[in-house]
């Protein structure tokens, strides 16, 4: 673990820091990713290392294109690693003799642009992770999805086509379609990006009253220092390509939250801390002036 | 018909029920679609367009008998001709024969075209979803599809016996190289990120090709068809000129021969009316096929 808070950490190690018994303990250790487009090497993960508990919000928070997605990309299996581990509740996902992990429903992926299938209808799509791995029958499967977009305040909107609907309307959609698995870990990658401050809030909050039924783990990756302290157990800064933890900042503020904390002494405080930790590298990733990779 | 985009004056066929707007639905929906055609500009200015072409046609061709039009049959004497029980020149729509030429390339056509989409829409959803297959089959493929249709006219002769099926081979041949490759560029648009959704929901590969492959590759795929049946009756009617008994581009030809003009342009413009209401049948299978993207475009306004 040295390897990792070699920078300046401000909580000693990157041990979990909550466990409230959810599912899904994912320990990454030492793990290095190389690309080699155009024949030239580029380290996009150096040697990084991070424990991240059952049930936490585990926030990743860097620059673009320091490789945060290639972690997430690794845990999923769309990518495979160079060297290192990945473990998920003790059991290898990739490592040495398995560098890319099997993409399976115990880690489900909303993505940045989302990913609904835009030929099925939302119902469908969310009933499609059990009818296609055989779990429930098609008429079940219909009927947990009708009951769990209900749950999730998604009523009158099963049988419209994902292109009929807002854009946050369809991203709860999407993280309600990963939840019916019953998931052990649920990978975001920016899905609130391109969304106003106020969806925003709405989308933090829905996210938030799904996490406390699931207890699920959450891999979040943002840029949105504010949003990363507000949903998340720990906020992990990544430095700039090739990426290593920089620094971690424990959030301790009580759960449930509410939008009352942001104008909190405790919550500026913590945004300070990661607001210098982020902005350091964020210069370097400027000033190497480097193009994104996927 | 002031055409200044402001709708909201219309009566709104929609029910408020609920505090919510109801969509119109049946008969009311299409008298709503009905009534916004008529209070927009489009109607009037495809009569105008049309009125006009005909105008100049008529007086290109049998008022003012410009140079090189004085051989081309005016609308007046075409129309006549055309509607005549005892047509001069000898096709209208009484002559029984008018119809076998109609139908004899109708049914090639849709010979060729399902034959052709039959073979070819598989063909480009498995070239577009294995890479092997795509390596093994796209060189064959890049090398066959530039070759003009007109070119394989000889081969064709040699290698099928009789009249009808060397034009349908043309036909095929010509609509199937479009269908594949549209297909293949179909699958090849397709977001990557829903083929990681739906390997993460758990899909083995055949549910990926059923669930995300097919659907996601249909808009590709029926612009594909629509091209496919413009090219199927272009190759056809070559086809037919070069060797045939019957058909529209039969009966081009040897009106031609015959120096009859009038059924030489009926014959086109046949083709024209026939080959556009083939064009719009795909479309509206697509359409029916694909309420999804039907359903966004419309709340786009398109």
């Amino acid at each position: 673990m040295s390897a990792m808070t070699a920078t300046t950490a401000v909580h000693g190690a990157a041990a979990p820091a909550a466990h409230r018994g959810g599912k899904g303990a994912i320990s990454i250790k030492n793990v290095t990713k190389i690309y080699d487009p155009g024949g030239v090497n580029v380290i996009a993960v150096d040697n990084c290392s991070l424990e991240i508990a059952s049930g936490e919000i585990c926030m990743i928070v860097g620059p673009s294109g320091c490789g945060k997605t290639t972690l997430l990309n690794a845990i999923a299996g769309f990518h495979s690693i160079t060297t290192g581990t990945i473990h998920l509740d003790g059991e290898l996902l990739c490592g040495p003799d398995k560098p890319k992990a099997e993409q399976g429903a115990d880690r489900i992926v909303v993505f940045q642009n989302g990913a609904l299938f835009p030929w099925k209808t939302i119902l469908d799509n969310v009933a499609y992770g059990p009818i296609i791995q055989g779990r429930l029958s098609r008429a079940e499967a219909r009927d947990k999805a009708a009951h769990m977009l209900a749950e999730a305040g998604l009523h009158d909107v099963g049988d419209k086509y994902p292109g009929e609907v807002s854009s946050g309307m369809a991203r709860r959609a999407e993280i309600v379609r990963a939840l019916i698995n019953d998931p052990k870990v649920l990978l975001l990658d920016e899905p609130y990006r391109a969304m106003d401050a106020l969806t925003k809030s709405i989308m933090h909050e829905a996210l938030l009253e799904m996490y406390d039924r699931t207890k699920v783990t959450i891999f979040f990756i943002t840029h949105d220092l504010e949003e990363s302290i507000f949903l998340g157990d720990r906020v992990v800064v990544m430095t700039t390509r090739p990426a290593k933890v920089k620094q971690i900042v424990d959030v301790k503020i009580p759960r449930p939250r509410d939008y009352k904390i942001l104008s909190s002494d405790e919550f500026r405080q913590l945004f300070e801390q990661a607001k210098g930790a982020v902005h350091e590298e964020a210069i370097k990733a400027f000033e190497a002036g480097e193009r994104e990779l996927a | 018909m002031s055409g200044d985009g402001i709708t909201s004056a219309m009566p709104n066929p929609g029910t408020v029920e609920g505090g919510r707007m109801q969509a119109p639905t049946g008969l009311a929906l299409f008298r709503y679609h009905m009534n916004k055609k008529l209070r927009s500009p489009a109607p009037y200015l495809m009569v105008l367009g049309l009125g006009t072409w005909v105008l100049l046609y008529w007086l290109f061709c049998e008022v003012w008998r410009l140079p090189r039009f004085e051989k081309m049959p005016g609308p007046v004497a075409l129309v006549r001709d055309w509607l005549s029980p005892h047509p001069f020149q000898g096709i209208s729509i009484y002559t029984e024969v008018y119809y076998t030429h109609i139908w004899v390339s109708v049914r090639r056509i849709m010979i060729a075209f399902a034959i052709a989409t039959v073979i070819g829409v598989p063909l480009g959803l498995l070239m577009g979803w294995s890479r092997r297959f795509k390596d093994y089959t796209f060189p064959i493929l890049e090398t066959l599809r530039p070759i003009p249709i007109l070119a394989w006219v000889p081969l064709a002769i040699l290698m099928f016996k009789g009249l009808e099926t060397p034009v349908i081979f043309l036909a095929t041949l010509a609509s199937l190289f479009v269908t594949v490759l549209n297909t293949l560029l179909g699958v090849e648009s397709i977001d990557e990120a829903y083929f990681r959704a739906a390997g993460c929901l758990g899909s083995k590969p055949r549910q990926v090709f059923w669930h995300v492959v097919v659907p996601g590759s249909l808009p590709f795929i029926f612009t594909g068809l629509q091209i496919s049946m413009g090219v199927a009756w272009f190759s056809l009617v070559a086809a037919e000129m070069v060797s045939g008994d019957y058909g529209l581009g039969y009966m081009i030809l040897s009106s031609y021969v015959n120096s009859v003009t009038v059924p030489m342009v009926i014959g086109m413009l046949t083709l024209g009316f026939v080959g556009w209401f083939t064009s719009a049948l795909v479309r509206m299978t697509g359409n029916r096929l694909m309420q999804w993207r039907t359903r966004a475009l419309a709340l786009e306004g398109r």
